[in-house]
């Protein structure tokens, strides 16, 4: 089964749902039975203006039509199935479980994200014991003053012929080490409580803010009516950390800034008129073009927007906003596909590109990728880049050359990519 | 004339213990408790074994080995190494900067006064 079967499939079934015949409805969405027919039996890809008309047609959401949900869902599978090569798993059943069984199919998704969580966590202590200077300071003393117990421990049992003025110094000297062990032990004890109070959060930061975005559909009702962004943070009941709190307030801020600069009331119609062009946004709102694209990213879904992802990286290639759209799922973990023109713009900083880019399923995007400094610039450093790329769906008969592009290289299936880091485990399966 | 030891070492309950120890083993023992003039405390005394604590007052241990080590005067001298640091690139720092032996705190005494005792053997038998 292709791995984009579910779509077509889904929009049979709420056809016959709803008993309306083929014909009817292809007539009814201005494409032919011929076409829907291919759709419906998963030969023909589906996006953008075909599938907002299908989904009105049929008076459903189009998320509910789209892939995008499941995709998400596969990638993670196959994720998860790549963290462990040495338990096999069906790898080409993977759409079949997660169309069959989804409950379970998202149990092994979060289940996999919380062991990802747990080995950052390990992780995270492992550095903190290793590079702790008050911890290290603290085991130092501790280990310093067993010694001195010990040694003179043994002096004591060790020597019968030991003389009393010996006797008496090496036991005052054990009574003084053992009160400072008592005390060193304690402050220990003190300090680890503290660093476990610090940090209970099995995920970190980023990633909380990530699921914060994710579970809005990125938009931020309470920050586009005038929410302070710290107080929003503040708020957020699944952000549990300060470091994530603080993030968070970060990214809030950056959104808040943005809503302001181009009110939602204002911008949407805008964006309509301009037929979502960035370019022509940033110069009738007056604002850089990163700014418009995180604009057009926080946009409400709806049957009038196109599916619009975003994602962002800094020089380094960390990815630090992901917004999947329908299609192509953005990899929680680790870096990209080495063709998206996120990496490229970065090869000449503020300087837009624009490719066609089609993901493994054959959904397409316009991408467009900007690089940018982060901060302001300065004549004593040099400056630092982050890179944005805005995604649009785009429909799939513009017959426009594509770049094939991938999530990442694990879960990418792609043959003859010059830009593979690493084997695929797709063809273990 | 009896062998004698430097013990460079901070903590004082572990100067008197290890001292002891030594004494009683027929050896000189001198003490030093600052890293950082602990250099030309070995070139004074010119020890036939140098016990050195890592984490010492001023400087520490690591530097002064890798010192000790880049002297012609001193370049062979034996070296017994004490430390509650006991992480393996610690280990192999020290390694890396010719320590004759490297022991972690806490040690038995028998251990301790054994390796001093291997160390100067060692050290006598080459030509």
């Amino acid at each position: 089964m292709p791995k984009s079967a579910l779509t077509g499939s889904r929009i049979r079934e709420h056809r016959l749902m709803r008993g309306i015949k083929q014909a009817d409805l292809a007539r009814d969405i201005g494409i032919s039975a011929s076409y829907l027919n291919l759709i419906e039996h998963n030969r023909r890809r589906i996006g953008g203006k075909t599938l907002l008309a299908l989904s009105e047609a049929l008076k459903i959401d189009p998320s509910t039509l789209s892939q995008g949900a499941e995709r998400a869902v596969v990638t993670e599978l196959q994720d998860a199935a790549a963290s462990d090569a040495d338990v096999p798993v069906e790898l080409d059943q993977i759409d079949d479980l997660v169309a069959r069984f989804p409950g379970w199919a998202a149990k092994v998704t979060a289940q996999h994200r919380r062991l990802r969580a747990l080995e950052q966590t390990v992780g995270g202590l492992n550095d903190r014991l290793t590079h702790d200077p008050v911890l290290s300071e603290r085991m130092h003393e501790v280990l310093s003053t067993v010694s001195a117990i010990r040694s003179t421990a043994a002096i004591l049992v060790g020597t019968p012929d030991l003389g009393t003025e010996w006797q008496a110094r090496f036991y005052s000297n054990i009574d003084t080490e053992s009160r400072r062990l008592a005390d060193s032990s304690a402050a220990m004890a003190a300090h680890l409580d503290n660093l476990s109070r610090k940090d209970t959060s099995t995920a970190t930061p980023l990633e909380v803010v990530f699921s914060a975005f994710d579970g809005r559909g990125h938009h931020l009702r309470e920050l586009e009516e005038g929410g302070d962004p710290e107080a929003f943070a503040a708020q957020m009941s699944e952000i549990d950390s300060t470091a994530a709190r603080t993030l968070a307030a970060a990214y809030f801020r950056t959104y808040s800034a943005d809503a302001k600069a181009m009110p939602l009331e204002i911008f949407e119609p805008a964006a309509h008129e301009m037929k979502f062009d960035p370019a022509a946004l940033a110069a009738r709102f007056g604002v850089p073009l990163e700014a418009v694209f995180r604009r057009l990213a926080s946009l409400p879904r709806g049957a009038t927007v196109p599916d619009i992802g975003l994602v962002s990286c800094d020089a380094a290639g960390a990815l630090l906003v992901r917004k999947s759209p329908s299609g192509l799922a953005l990899p929680w973990f680790g870096a990209g596909c080495p063709l998206w023109p996120l990496y490229a713009a970065l090869s000449a900083p503020g300087v837009p590109i624009r490719r066609i880019i089609e993901g493994e399923d054959g959904a397409r995007f316009t991408a467009m990728a900007l690089a940018h400094p982060s901060g302001p610039l300065r004549f004593d450093r040099p400056p630092v880049y982050h890179s944005i790329m805005l995604l649009i769906a785009q429909d799939d008969a513009t017959g426009e050359a594509a770049i094939p592009v991938g999530s990442s290289c694990r879960i990418c299936a792609r043959s003859d990519c010059d830009a593979r880091r690493e084997p695929t485990v797709l063809t273990h399966g | 004339m009896s062998k004698t030891v430097l013990l460079v070492e901070d903590e004082p309950n572990i100067i008197e213990a290890i001292s002891f120890l030594l004494e009683r083993d027929g050896w000189t023992v001198r003490i030093h408790s600052q890293g950082d003039d602990a250099v030309d405390a070995v070139l004074r005394v010119a020890p036939d074994v140098l016990v050195l604590d890592v984490m010492l007052p001023g400087r520490s241990g690591f530097d002064i080995l890798r010192d000790l080590r880049s002297n012609a005067a001193t370049k062979g001298l034996p070296i017994l190494m004490l430390t509650a640091r006991g992480q393996t690139k610690d280990r192999e720092l020290a390694e890396s900067y010719g320590v004759s032996h490297f022991m972690t705190k806490p040690f038995s005494n028998d251990e301790m006064l054994g390796k001093v005792r291997d160390l100067y053997t060692a050290s006598a038998d080459k030509p």
